[in-house]
């Protein structure tokens, strides 16, 4: 399937990219390049075949709900780009 | 101090225990060497001081008598496991200067067997790539190069520090990490030997997440043994990882040397790609006629799905990279780039702080992933996914473990990756991919030199948890093959 420009434009807002426009022909020909080749997969018969989501077959494993670890907001804090008052401050999110 | 790093680690971690010569000693030649070889650019971070202070309390430990299995071993680690205190930034602009307040399990499993870190290793960023180029700090240098040039060769990647350093005696062995074949391919193209255990088996906890259900930790060392001495070390159960398998770690040590006698080889009539270089095959086929002599039993077998191996690959491992970055929002850590609205921040913040090739990577898998085209795409390669790993599943009713080539040729110059389309690029993994989508163990070693002088290895996968038979068979090739070559030093400076 071609991938036009609108279609990475889509993609790069949904990861929350910035794409200059004039990337966005050049990627969007990458990106064909890329989907046509993975395309192949059409050629195989999965009729019946359940996804696979792990590796090995394990029972995801559960714990107690306790705490386990915290109340120490230096670290948690300790590569944040801006903080106050052991807040993270971020840009303003609500107008 | 020459002959000290040209030492394996299994005779380092002897001459330490009985006193020839002391870790400080050991880690101070290593130290010198990786100052001597900033040329190849390998580390991207050297810790000489905290090295010395854990050299000086190794030997304290060795002298009371507390020595641990790795007791005063000088180690690289690759800089995507976090390292308490010691910036980790995935070669990646998007991190900064991360400082990392924990230690990841598999590099406190080392530091807990007395193991010395030497400092952090360079990778194509967050592991996305098979030549090393993608890192923010620029592309390692192969120590080796072909016969007569002095054209600069990669290392291969995505672990393409740890493979450079151990092939140039700059540490006596290093983690890796292998996702579509990171620490195989660079293992092969460095004369190294390499593990990618069964997944589970080490834990990801601390590690830097690329695509969560193939990436796995494993060494790259100098030999089968030294290889088997440090996923020993690495391995084990880890409640913070909920992948985690909880099972015993065999002593993988003692399985080198075992016998191989009446053992089943599988060789994949599949691995033969068409184009396939006649070096490559000759190789393959020496491996075979070695493997008889130690007495296998050599069978040939059908993976009829491993031609579509690597564009389930390049569904999957995007799609789930796609969401692991997502956290990279500049709000907690790394980088924050300026922005009039909080959209704009997030979508400047990723723009600069990841590069072009993880950029790709990550609107592939928001592609993917996206309403209409779940379904057609990370669904039916999922599917196809089952059907690979049910192909080893059936292989392996008949036979104990399977060898192939780890690459498909030896290593090429850098900046081949400029001309080449991604697509190109992303074949270099076609051998190694499978083993990561079925979760297998698979190890590279070296096996020859191709007729320009380059390493080539030889690829050996095998059951879930059964890395110790890949550990005899290996220990049969590598006696074999006798592989002694080192390359010609050019690099210190």
């Amino acid at each position: 399937m071609a991938i036009d420009a609108a279609t990475v434009r889509k993609a790069a807002r949904l990861a929350r990219l910035s794409v200059p426009d004039e990337r966005l022909e050049p990627l969007a020909r990458e990106l064909t390049g890329i989907i046509s080749w993975i395309e192949q997969l059409g050629e195989v018969d999965v009729e019946g075949v359940e996804p696979m989501t792990s590796a090995v077959k394990v029972k995801l494993p559960m714990r107690e709900d306790v705490v386990t670890e915290g109340g120490d907001p230096a670290k948690v804090l300790a590569n944040a780009p801006l903080t106050r008052d052991n807040f993270f401050v971020v840009p303003k999110v609500v107008e | 101090m020459g002959e000290l790093t040209s030492l394996t680690l299994k005779a380092a971690v002897e001459g330490l225990k009985s006193k020839r010569f002391s870790s400080l000693e050991l880690t101070q030649a290593h130290v010198q060497a990786i100052e001597a070889a900033r040329g190849l650019n390998a580390f991207v971070l050297e810790t000489p001081d905290k090295a010395l202070d854990m050299a000086k309390a190794a030997d304290a430990r060795i002298a009371s008598g507390e020595a641990g299995p790795l007791e005063g071993a000088p180690l690289g680690v690759k800089d995507l496991f976090c390292t308490e205190g010691v910036r980790t930034t995935a070669c990646s602009k998007i991190l900064g200067d991360f400082k990392p307040t924990y230690e990841s399990s598999v590099t406190a499993n080392l530091w807990r067997d007395g193991a010395v870190m030497l400092g952090k290793l360079n990778l194509d960023e967050f592991a996305m790539g098979s030549s090393n180029e993608t890192s923010a700090f620029g592309p390692v240098s192969n120590p080796w190069r072909a016969e007569g040039s002095n054209q600069t060769l990669t290392p291969g990647g995505s672990s393409g520090g740890s493979a450079a350093a151990v092939a140039a005696d700059l540490c006596l062995g290093a983690t890796g990490t292998d996702t579509g074949g990171s620490i195989r391919q660079p293992a092969a193209f460095t004369g190294t030997v390499g593990i990618k255990p069964t997944y589970g088996r080490c834990s990801r906890w601390g590690i830097v997440a690329f695509a969560s259900s193939l990436d796995q930790a494993g060494p790259i060392a100098k030999t089968v043994e030294d290889a088997a001495i440090l996923l020993k070390s690495m391995s084990g159960h880890d409640p913070k990882d909920s992948t985690s398998l909880p099972v015993d770690v065999p002593d993988f040590p003692s399985f080198v040397g075992m016998s191989v006698k009446g053992l089943r080889i599988g060789v994949p009539k599949e691995y033969s790609a068409p184009g396939m270089p006649a070096e490559i095959q000759a190789l393959w086929d020496q491996g075979v006629e070695w493997l008889k002599e130690a007495g296998c039993e050599i069978v040939p077998v059908s993976l009829p799905h491993t031609k579509y191996a690597l564009p389930t690959y390049y569904i999957v491992a995007p799609a789930e990279a796609s969401s692991n970055l997502a956290r990279y929002d500049g709000m907690r850590y790394g980088l924050r780039a300026e922005g009039k609205t909080l959209t704009e921040v997030y979508e400047n913040t990723r723009a600069q702080g990841f590069g072009e090739e993880v950029q790709r990577r990550i609107l592939i898998g928001a592609y993917v992933l996206s309403a209409g085209y779940y379904d057609a795409y990370y669904l039916k390669a999922q599917k196809v996914r089952r059907r690979i790993a049910d192909d080893f599943a059936q292989a392996f009713e008949t036979v104990d473990a399977l060898l192939t080539p780890a690459t498909p040729s030896s290593a090429f110059a850098l900046g081949a990756k400029d001309t080449m389309d991604p697509v190109t690029m992303y074949l270099n993994d076609v051998f190694t991919v499978t083993a990561n989508l079925a979760g297998l163990p698979a190890m590279a070693l070296p096996a020859g030199l191709d007729s320009q002088g380059l390493p080539l290895g030889l690829q050996l996968i095998g059951r879930p948890l059964e890395e110790g038979t890949l550990f005899s068979v290996a220990g049969a090739l590598e006696k074999a093959a006798d592989f002694k070559a080192k390359p010609r030093v050019w690099w210190r400076g």
